[in-house]
């Protein structure tokens, strides 16, 4: 019977009920009193210098507060880039000047030229108006490619060329080439991985409020990690120390990694609220989401894979453009590197993996983390590759997986990381199993005799997740530290306040983190809640992302837990007039060992706030205890996904008829969220595979600006709920942390784009069609021309 | 947006009237000029509102058989009440948008503006309707002009569509996977003296006739009447979506499947 508290169980999401009801507390539902407006005034050219900016009209339109150019930010810091790289002859990434406003230039359409603050919006964008432009217009570079020909523009006319690094990593070329040499069979691809834009529900929002009576500073803002945001804007960009520098992250409406980066727009409403001593506000509107909210993804590869005469795996090797946009997105640089490269060997004991990457910088916005975040790159590239290998070779794509799987733990791949454990042949059984494969044929036949195609694609897919040890990035290039903390403060009453560097935003913490602590304490979840969010009450945490959350943060929590736990039963201990070693914890009443004596767990919470009796000479009043978490490894959720799809040929369009996923997550602490977020994540997936697209023009103009152009996946693009089945019965816990658990918040989004394309070609070619490969989005029309190419 | 007046009449006289203003402007449901303004893209001095319009309201069988709407009518309106008189119509009607662009969105609104890719232009090329305004009845025929153009003059507002209900009737819509708006649609109508096809959606012209399908079905009306006909995909819109030549061979498929769907 399954449980219904603690560990295991599936309550409902408790902050749903203030989602739902209208009753959240997001960055627009705060406003501070006499509060001005901002409106950024952005290129509508993807490159130009900038002869003049004359603002003196424009100053003097009603309401209007201060205008601000990049000039007022000479002598301010720019953004800063998180993750240095070092390329493959040991030289740094190119790492350009990325001012709060453009100076000299701008670089890419929604580029920041000024900022005005009025005392209303209206105003402020009847005041842009009114600003008289002087930008030349320069040839702008888009392609990846043409970015790297010597006479391409330059984006930064510091640089010497357009290329940020050339990054080489896995086995060395004599080996590898060795490899590919003596190989039976050969198989080659040359794939986009297409660029997204995230498209978060709530767009991003900032309030800049500083305080003349402290001189201290708040930034209300839409982040995924408001420590982060602290460090970098206070540190690198403003110069405000910590403790003058507040950074609340409140209700966010999801962030899907869009939501990590520190943006120039926070960065101005701190440093303006500052110069006119007043609060200044900025809400994005959707359009000006899509033209300054970090990309995802955009890479081009082309990938290799080599097998012996026995369809044994041999080597593997990658050369991969990364688009890096016009300028450093916070943890650009380590997506397509050490979030992508590290994940090249997949499931496969492949000797040899060589990936190379150089990334480009372009006339566009700048690209980052996205859900996955590099991960979902590297299982499309290797699990397109082994489909069309088992096409080529004329042999079952599943069989050919299976025959290659890793089977032992620990493994260490030629990318550098140690799998700790893992099972691919279970998850591979199970997703068997929920596609029902032997019933595939009927349905072929049954959907044949409607005039479609059917077609069933498979995948399999690692990803690194609960990033990261600290020491281990830092040798690669990483600028933070990437552990997480917990305060556990234990009130008199017995109530806990948990207080946690992690930020949820739609992950449903406030729900999960409690189940963890009832269960350690044996008391009641509704005692227990969690403080997120605020720098001002939460302890130095790095926030969420890459799936880190429970396995890094949650780590955190249980060591603080244990602490409270060690703590508690000293007073017990003394309370019971027992030795602590003696005193046991169980369903919130300490008890000691082989008697009927026990004190409840509120009796003990109040003894360390009112000490009338106490032990004072041996521990400290009260009951708080914070933890930090550095984990010593990565964690390794793995899975095998499958998907039905259905085309019609005579339009090209593809549905999806069923998709199931079969999950290992470790432990898991609440499956119904975890089957949540497999559902959304797998959505995603499936809207990079056949819907959105974030596509430019040669001249830089963006061409899939708003809803009109940018396909959103919507209900009736996803299978039936009951064709729509996740499952995670597979669990292999984690090895290295306390929990167990591995991070299921990516997984939906790496497996299933290759598994709907894998999908997609198997359909064409069993209608008769020598399709090997379909760009993704794998619209209508891309299928249409290749069924007619 | 950029700010302005608004005045709601409550009849077309005063409607036009409003409308002589300099600067004025027709608001119906809004679906298009609303989110125009938000973009600042539109700076009406006046914004005349004809949702007000009693007598621009409703559907109606007339006594000669056809169906008349009123140019105030949303779609959710017709898809309700249109089903029993002219089901193609109606169902044309309830698949436009979505529930919010149905309720708001209105049949002169959508024709005055013509889009390229609206689905009431093909209907009404289609089906041989007349559009009735404050000042004369102009036929399908005559009153696309090409992309957002009509023959509509300066304040003219469309008061009436009448269409004659036909013997069998279908629209088949392929739908751009982001806006939703046609890719490529068709609509088919059979009438007495013929077949009549309107293709919405594919053309840089917008909405137009396609004539050699029309003559085919017009002697069979049936899918595989348009089989071997073709058009060329050089006059066709060609953006993210699907280039001309995708959208020309979709007029085949769903004029065939229009065909089909009219039983």
């Amino acid at each position: 019977m399954p449980k219904d508290h603690g560990i295991g169980a599936s309550p409902k999401r408790r902050e749903d009920v203030r989602f739902l009801t209208g009753a959240g507390n997001y960055t627009d539902d705060i406003n501070v009193h006499g509060q001005a407006y901002v409106y950024f005034l952005r290129s509508d050219m993807a490159h130009g210098k900038i002869n003049k900016i004359d603002t003196s009209a424009a100053a003097d339109m009603p309401g209007v507060v201060r205008i601000f150019t990049g000039a007022d930010f000479e002598g301010v810091g720019g953004l800063p880039c998180g993750w240095e790289i070092t390329d493959k002859n040991g030289a740094a990434m190119k790492e350009p000047a990325h001012p709060v406003l453009a100076i000299g230039k701008v670089r890419h359409v929604g580029d920041p030229v000024a900022a005005i603050v009025a005392d209303s919006l209206e105003q402020a964008r009847d005041a842009a108006e009114a600003i008289e432009l002087d930008i030349e217009e320069l040839p702008a570079v888009v392609d990846m490619p043409r970015a790297l020909q010597a006479d391409s523009p330059l984006v930064h006319d510091d640089l010497a060329d357009n290329l940020c690094y050339d990054w080489q990593f896995g086995t060395d070329t004599e080996t590898t080439d060795k490899a590919f040499a003596a190989a039976a069979h050969v198989t080659t691809l040359e794939l986009v991985n297409n660029r997204l834009v995230a498209n978060p529900m709530e767009p991003r929002v900032a309030v800049g409020d500083y305080s003349r009576a402290n001189d201290e500073s708040t930034l209300y803002t839409t982040s995924q990690n408001p420590h982060v945001i602290r460090l970098l804007m206070g540190a690198f960009v403003l110069g405000i120390p910590e403790h003058k520098l507040r950074v609340v992250a409140p209700d966010v409406g999801g962030g899907f990694g869009t939501k990590i980066f520190h943006y120039a727009e926070e960065a101005f409403c701190t440093f303006a609220s500052r110069q006119i001593n007043r609060a200044v506000k900025w809400t994005s509107s959707r359009s000006e989401a899509f033209m300054s909210d970090a990309h995802g993804r955009d890479h081009v590869t082309k990938i290799e894979l080599a097998l012996d005469a026995d369809n044994n795996f041999t080597a593997v090797r990658t050369n991969t453009h990364a688009n890096m946009g016009a300028y450093l997105s916070t943890f650009s640089t380590s997506v397509p590197t050490w979030l992508h490269g590290t994940l090249m060997a997949g499931n496969y004991r492949t000797p040899a993996v060589q990936v190379n990457v150089k990334a480009v910088f372009t006339n566009t916005v700048p690209v980052d983390a996205y859900r996955g975040a590099g991960r979902p790159e590297a299982t499309f590239q290797l699990e397109r590759v082994i489909d069309q290998a088992a096409r080529e070779l004329g042999v079952d794509p599943i069989a050919l997986r299976r025959q290659n799987f890793i089977s032992e733990f620990p493994y260490e791949t030629p990318v550098a990381v140690v799998y700790d454990t893992g099972d691919y042949v279970a998850t591979m059984d199970k997703m068997e199993e929920l596609i029902d494969i032997a019933g595939f044929p009927a349905r072929r036949a049954e959907s044949e005799a409607r005039g479609m195609l059917r077609g069933l694609g498979v995948n399999c897919f690692i990803e690194a997740c609960g990033i990261a040890p600290s020491n281990l990035v830092g040798q690669l290039g990483a600028r933070a530290g990437l552990y997480d903390a917990a305060t556990v403060r234990v009130n008199a009453t017995g109530s806990i306040s948990v207080m946690v560097g992690a930020h949820s935003h739609g992950q449903g913490h406030e729900t999960v983190f409690p189940q963890v602590v009832a269960e350690m304490l044996g008391i009641d979840e509704s005692m227990i809640d969690i403080v997120h969010g605020d720098t001002s009450k939460i302890p130095f945490g790095m926030g969420t992302y890459g799936s880190r959350s429970l396995a890094v943060c949650g780590s955190a929590m249980v060591r603080a837990t244990e602490k409270i736990i060690n703590k508690a039963k000293k007073i017990a201990g003394h309370l019971l007039e027992a030795s602590e070693a003696d005193i046991e914890l169980k369903d919130g009443q300490f008890s000691v060992a082989g008697t009927d004596k026990s004190v409840a767990w509120g009796d003990v919470t109040l003894a360390a706030y009112v000490p009338h009796n106490y032990p004072l000479e041996d521990i400290e009043p009260g009951l708080e205890e914070t933890a930090f978490y550095d984990p010593s490894n990565f964690t390794y959720p793995a899975g095998a996904y499958a998907c039905e799809v259905e085309v019609d040929p005579e339009t090209g369009k593809v549905t999806i008829e069923k998709f199931v996923s079969a999950d290992d997550f470790g432990n898991v602490i609440n499956p119904m969220i975890v089957e949540g977020q497999v559902h959304g994540g797998i959505a995603q997936g499936i809207g990079q595979a056949l819907l959105e697209n974030c596509s430019y023009d040669e001249n830089g103009q963006l061409l899939s600006a708003s809803y009109m152009d940018y396909a959103m996946p919507r209900a009736d693009d996803l299978p039936h709920m009951s064709q729509y089945q996740v499952d995670h019965s597979c669990q292999t816990p984690c090895t290295h942390n306390p929990l167990g658990v591995k991070g299921c918040g990516e997984a939906g989004a790496i497996g299933s784009p290759p598994t709907v394309v894998n999908a997609v070609l198997d359909a064409l070619n069993s209608g008769g069609h020598n399709v090997a490969h379909i760009d993704m989005p794998v619209s209508p029309a891309r299928v249409w021309a290749a069924i007619n190419g | 947006m950029y700010s302005f007046d608004m005045v709601r009449p409550t009849s077309v006289a005063d409607a036009v009237s409003a409308l002589g203003q300099e600067e004025a402007q027709a608001l119906s449901g809004g679906q298009t000029l609303i989110p125009t303004l938000k973009q600042r893209l539109a700076s009406p001095s006046v914004l005349v509102s004809l949702t007000g319009i009693a007598e621009m309201q409703g559907v109606c069988r007339e006594d000669s058989g056809d169906l008349a709407i009123g140019g105030g009518t949303t779609h959710a309106t017709v898809a309700a009440e249109a089903a029993s008189i002219y089901p193609a119509l109606a169902k044309l009607a309830g698949g436009i948008g979505d529930p919010a662009v149905r309720n708001r969105g209105t049949i002169g609104g959508s024709l005055a503006n013509n889009d390229p890719s609206a689905c009431y232009p093909a209907a009404a090329l289609g089906s041989g309707a007349t559009i009735v305004t404050n000042t004369r009845e102009i036929a399908a025929d005559d009153y696309f002009q090409g992309m957002f153009t009509t023959a509509l003059e300066e304040g003219e507002i469309i008061t009436s569509v009448r269409f004659p209900v036909p013997e069998a009737a279908g629209y088949a819509k392929f739908e751009q996977p982001a806006s939703r708006f046609a890719l490529t649609a068709v609509y088919v109508a059979k009438y007495a003296d013929g077949v009549r096809v309107a293709v919405t959606g594919a053309s840089e012209n917008g909405v137009f006739r396609w004539t050699e399908a029309e003559a085919a079905l017009s002697s069979n009306f049936s899918p595989d009447a348009v089989a071997g006909l073709s058009l060329s995909g050089d006059d066709m819109i060609s953006d993210l979506h699907g280039t001309g030549a995708y959208r020309a061979h979709l007029v085949g498929v769903m004029t065939k499947r229009a065909v089909a769907a009219a039983g």
